[in-house]
């Protein structure tokens, strides 16, 4: 136990100087194809929640007491086996996500990390991201997260407005919120990323504006907007259809949308992706590794993973969950070192799909380069440059076709899934009558 | 012991099941032993011999009641009673096959079973014809009548007397059959039998003394019905020893069999082998198998004179069973019954395979549900924006609807149906047009073939005479809902205290879509409605177009009358605006009566429709939902650039209580 403290204090001490060294923002570069299958982000779900959240429908769960060391064991062990399984050597990124992770004990986090070290080379500047709950996170507990080796926080802020915290379910007042942004920010200069939800019941454009305004005097280089989607199984969609609570109005929220994403982009931030804005080159690396089709290894209970499992012998990027039920999932960590429930592969056709549907979230698009590294034959142009619905989308000026790639215009980007309703189809009907290439054996 | 008496059942539970149709969803009835009949097992194993059934000891009888008043109910019970089937808690509309009929609470098809019952030291042969209840399926009752002589009126004690009640009963007492009133649910809590007996005695002018007051749920009473079958309904007037007489009361189609036609001997007697003969056709068959319904095909030797059942002669068709067809012995002509009226379809609607490619699955779909159901008529139809499809004449809306349910559940099948219309007629002036179609008046059942107001001396309407039973108190709201539907009161009859039967000259147009809805709304269910044909009248018609950023869509094309034409369109604007989904752009959406615009409505573009996020990298959902929405789209309906979901259709086009 001793020596990994100090192996991981090590590993911590020198991820602080990386962190002041320059940011380079990379997205949408290409990296050497060759390194691709022997990276990986990670994503850690820790389950738990104090409290269920009115819109939330993720896999949490309300427990009476969480045997943490039990589930510490069982992270570090599912970590290990995957990163085994996967033939993966070097991890990029680390995001801990649930649930609500700043309820572990900073002592958890560092373990992950002290497992992932150990199994593989974790740089010193690798992003490693905790969403952390204005309740749960007092400032005491952030620098002992920051000790643990944490160097970002994502912070579940989601409204300024005390009635509308209330709705939501969340357990922290908008003065907590601010509260924890700013100690945030003491301790983790630049790495700080809030989120603000809009579309919610009743809510109006000018005092959502407004919120955005006064988060915009707080916040620190990264802001992520994200739109209320009604899920069914919340209690906000149970009071939405029983009418107690008034639907959310779509044109205000595509009208809070638009108007909050000019506002953020005259305040120096860029809308690298849908929901997601950035400051300074502050830009999320975790999160590329999802919109750029990297891999992913995901540990804990009902986390997703995108991953060849080269350790196993094998070429093909799988797409894995794992047991969703804690105490079931533990059970089969300790069993069989992991708890995947389900692993499917994906065909080359998936795969491209994929690259579409998720790199058209961003603002780099799909560039030529980053398509050829998933499909050197057939190219953007092959598959987009001769259909006429395409051509329509570029003449309304929602979509770009051009030298750098595809993308979406600032238009295009707000209806990108009405736009997907035409591109993945395209892409079907394409790959269907390529021409079969003649080396390609798989 | 127990090996031996599992032995000696095993024949038995062997003959039972070579007995019983392949298809059978009965599980009552499908248990080998647990039913109870009358035969013993060695009868059963060598089918039953109906010869021992004289005309005296027979009985055939139909239940006909307004809908939910518990025929079906005093079906299962009887059916019961009788040993028919076995007493479980599992028998519920057992006669009601269908899964659409069990879904609806409601009868479509006519179904019938036989049972015996002794009483006072004999054994009856009972013959019970079950009829569908609702208003469209009135050909369908009186096509049962037919083969009886006598009827079950039952009467929710509870409600009392409604339009079908007294629809049914007129059906019965022009067919001179003789009424038995039964008055149901008297174990309810507001049930009041003697005021439904004094109803009764009112409208239908039966003593109150003849109604049986039961409970079908309980069972309470039934076995008085069942005497009350015996000595009040005659024996059907028949004779054994004429040569054979038979009626086609109906007839199914089963795929490996062919068509099974039930039958009504009138005379004579009828067994495998025989060579028979279709008055109708004059085709000749020789007869594969008779035998009786219990409910389920039940071979016999033969069927005698007076007794009801089922043949199969190798007869490919329905259309060679005719229903109300008379089939005789080949050598034997005999003097055909008195055939029926088809039944005449007064709604009208296209239906198109959502894909052309689905087309053949449709048309077989299609041809086989119509060799059950002969009431829809079928024309082959095209239309420039569906492709080829068919116009189907259906009873009424609930027909149009179970038919399409059934297409969707049986079949497997989905379609585009679109508004539907009456058959309206036009006196054509233009000459030109009379030689084209060879007559003068032309009957016009797709609104895309209205000829236009300068090539027609006058346009006709079909009308009905409507008959609506309320609680009083809603009488106001009732006649103000007829008067803007343009209908013309006949009369009204208080048929007690606080009950009033209104009779009113609709335009069928008027009723056909949503009239009943709005009727059942205002009235919070309390009125009832049932209608008969009333031939045809002038009416002052034309032809509105709906548009979607300026192109027709063909399926919304509406006749209408002038004086609802600005309501019909803001109607139909409104509702495609709910039901279209937003698009890349803007969609006007328009009535016009031809290049005149009288309603409009917007729909605005998508402004957003991005999602959030994908939680902790789960893109599979993601991508799941879009690939979905993405094959979704390819069946979508294009007008223009604007895709159209079926649904909008529908939602267009399918009854909404009005606003």
């Amino acid at each position: 136990m001793a020596s990994s403290r100090v192996r991981i204090g090590r590993w911590v001490a020198a991820a602080r100087a990386a962190q002041r060294r320059p940011r380079a923002d990379s997205l949408g570069q290409p990296r050497s194809p060759e390194s691709a299958s022997t990276r990986a982000a990670l994503y850690v779900h820790w389950p738990y929640c104090e409290k269920r959240c009115s819109y939330c429908n993720f896999n949490k769960y309300i427990p009476r007491g969480v045997e943490e060391g039990a589930m510490r064991n069982c992270l570090v062990t599912e970590a290990r086996t995957l990163l085994r399984l996967s033939g993966v050597q070097r991890v990029e990124s680390v995001f801990f996500g649930g649930g609500t992770p700043s309820l572990a004990s900073p002592h958890t986090v560092a373990a992950v990390l002290e497992a992932v070290a150990q199994e593989t080379l974790l740089p010193a500047d690798s992003e490693v991201t905790l969403e952390a709950n204005p309740t749960s996170a007092p400032g005491s507990r952030l620098a002992a997260f920051g000790a643990a080796g944490v160097n970002r926080l994502s912070i579940g802020l989601q409204s300024l407005d005390d009635t509308e915290l209330q709705l939501l379910g969340r357990t922290h007042s908008a003065g907590d919120g601010l509260q924890t942004l700013a100690e945030a920010r003491r301790l983790f200069p630049g790495r700080v990323s809030v989120d603000l939800m809009l579309g919610l019941p009743a809510q109006k454009v000018e005092a959502w504006l407004r919120q955005l305004q006064r988060l915009l005097y707080h916040c620190d280089d990264h802001l992520s907007l994200y739109q209320l989607t009604l899920e069914r199984g919340t209690s906000l969609f149970a009071q939405v259809q029983q009418g107690t609570l008034p639907a959310p109005d779509p044109d205000l929220a595509a009208e809070m949308y638009q108007e909050g994403r000019t506002v953020l982009r005259d305040a120096g931030f860029r809308q690298y992706e849908v929901s997601n804005f950035a400051r300074n080159g502050a830009l999320s690396t975790h999160n590329r590794t999802y919109w750029q089709c990297g891999q992913y290894l995901g540990i804990g209970p009902g986390a997703h993973g995108r991953f060849v499992s080269q350790g196993a012998g094998g070429h093909t990027r799988e797409a894995r969950i794992q047991t969703l039920e804690p105490d079931n999932w533990m059970k089969e960590v300790m069993l069989f070192g992991h708890g995947t429930r389900k692993c499917v592969p994906l065909s080359k056709l998936e795969v491209l799909e994929e690259v579409l549907a998720m790199g058209l979230r961003t603002d780099v698009g799909v560039t030529h380069q980053h398509w050829q590294q998933f499909e050197p034959q057939l190219t953007l142009w092959d598959v987009f440059g001769g259909s006429r619905e395409v051509e329509e989308l570029r003449a309304q000026g929602l979509l770009l076709l051009d030298h750098r790639g595809l993308r979406c215009s600032w238009e295009g980007l707000a209806v990108l899934d009405s736009l997907l309703m035409i591109l993945l189809p395209q892409l079907q009907e394409a790959w269907q009558h390529r021409t079969p290439s003649p080396v390609s054996g798989g | 012991m127990w090996t031996l008496s599992g032995r000696a059942l095993a024949p038995w539970a062997a003959g039972a099941a070579r007995l019983l149709p392949p298809y059978s969803r009965l599980v009552a009835v499908l248990e080998p032993g647990a039913t109870c009949t009358p035969f013993s097992t060695a009868e059963l194993k060598e089918k039953p011999d109906m010869s021992r059934f004289p005309v005296e000891d027979i009985r055939n009888f139909s239940i006909i009641a307004h809908v939910d008043h518990g025929k079906s109910t005093l079906a299962d019970r009887l059916l019961e009673l009788t040993g028919t089937i076995d007493k479980t808690k599992k028998n519920k509309q057992v006669l009601d096959k269908l899964q659409v009929e069990r879904e609806r609470g409601i009868t479509v098809k006519a179904q019938t079973a036989t049972l015996f019952y002794n009483f006072e030291g004999k054994q009856y042969l009972l013959n019970l014809i079950d009829t569908p209840g609702h208003v469209d399926f009135s050909y369908e009752v009186s096509r049962s009548l037919s083969a009886c002589q006598g009827v079950l009126l039952v009467v929710d004690a509870n409600e009392g007397i409604q339009a079908q009640t007294v629809a049914n009963f007129f059906l019965a007492f022009e067919a001179q059959l003789s009424v038995i009133p039964v008055i149901n649910k008297i174990d309810l809590k507001n049930a009041d039998p003697e005021r439904v007996e004094k109803q009764i005695e009112k409208v239908f002018d039966i003593p109150s003394e003849e109604c049986i007051k039961i409970s079908a749920k309980l069972g309470t009473n039934v076995e008085s019905v069942l005497q009350a079958v015996i000595e009040r309904i005659p024996p059907p007037k028949v004779c054994r020893e004429n040569p054979l007489r038979a009626l086609v009361f109906d007839s199914t189609f089963d795929q490996y069999r062919g068509v099974i036609a039930n039958i009504a001997l009138l005379d004579g007697m009828v067994s495998k082998g025989d060579k028979i003969v279709s008055a109708h056709t004059k085709k000749t068959y020789e007869v594969n198998e008779v035998g009786v319904l219990n409910p389920n095909e039940q071979p016999t030797h033969k069927l005698y004179a007076g007794q009801v059942g089922f043949l199969i002669a190798g007869m490919k068709d329905v259309t060679e069973a005719q229903i109300g067809d008379t089939l005789y012995l080949h050598n034997h002509p005999v003097e055909p019954l008195p055939g029926f009226k088809s039944a005449k379809p007064m709604v009208f609607a296209g239906v198109y395979p959502i894909d052309q490619s689905e087309y053949n699955n449709l048309k077989s779909a299609i041809e086989k549900l119509t060799l059950n159901d002969s009431s829809v008529t079928v024309h082959r139809d095209s239309s420039l924006a569906l492709g080829a499809g068919w116009r189907l004449g259906f009873l009424g809306l609930l027909h149009m609807e179970v038919f399409n349910q059934r297409l969707e559940q049986e079949y497997n099948a989905s379609v585009i149906l679109t508004t539907p219309t009456v058959p309206y007629k036009a006196v054509l002036s233009s000459a030109k047009l009379i030689k084209e179609y060879k007559e003068k008046e032309i009957t016009i059942i797709n609104p895309a073939q209205f000829p236009d107001k300068s090539k027609v001396a006058e346009y006709l309407e079909p009308v009905v005479v409507g008959t609506v039973v309320t609680p009083t108190e809603y009488t106001g709201k009732i006649m103000a809902l007829c008067q803007a539907r343009r209908a013309i009161q006949k009369n009204m009859i208080f048929i007690d205290e606080n009950r009033v039967m209104l009779k009113y000259l609709f335009p069928l147009n008027e009723i056909v879509v949503d009239f009943y809805d709005s009727l059942k709304s205002l009235s919070s269910g309390y009125a009832s409605f049932d209608y008969e044909d009333a031939g045809y009248q002038t009416a002052e018609l034309i032809k509105m177009d709906i548009l979607l950023n300026g192109n027709i869509v063909e399926e919304l094309v509406t006749v209408v009358h002038r004086e609802k034409a600005y309501t019909v369109g803001k109607t139909i604007c409104e509702r495609l605006k709910d039901s279209l989904p937003r698009q890349l752009f803007e969609i006007a959406i328009q009535a016009a009566i031809g290049s005149k615009v009288i309603a409009r409505e917007t729909v605005k573009a998508y402004r957003k429709n991005v999602l959030a996020k994908c939680y902790g990298g789960d893109i599979t959902r993601k991508m799941k939902l879009l690939k979905r929405q993405a094959e979704g789209k390819k069946k979508l309906r294009k007008i223009g650039n604007i895709e159209i979901p079926k649904d909008a259709f529908i939602k267009v086009l399918k009854t909404q209580p009005n606003k």
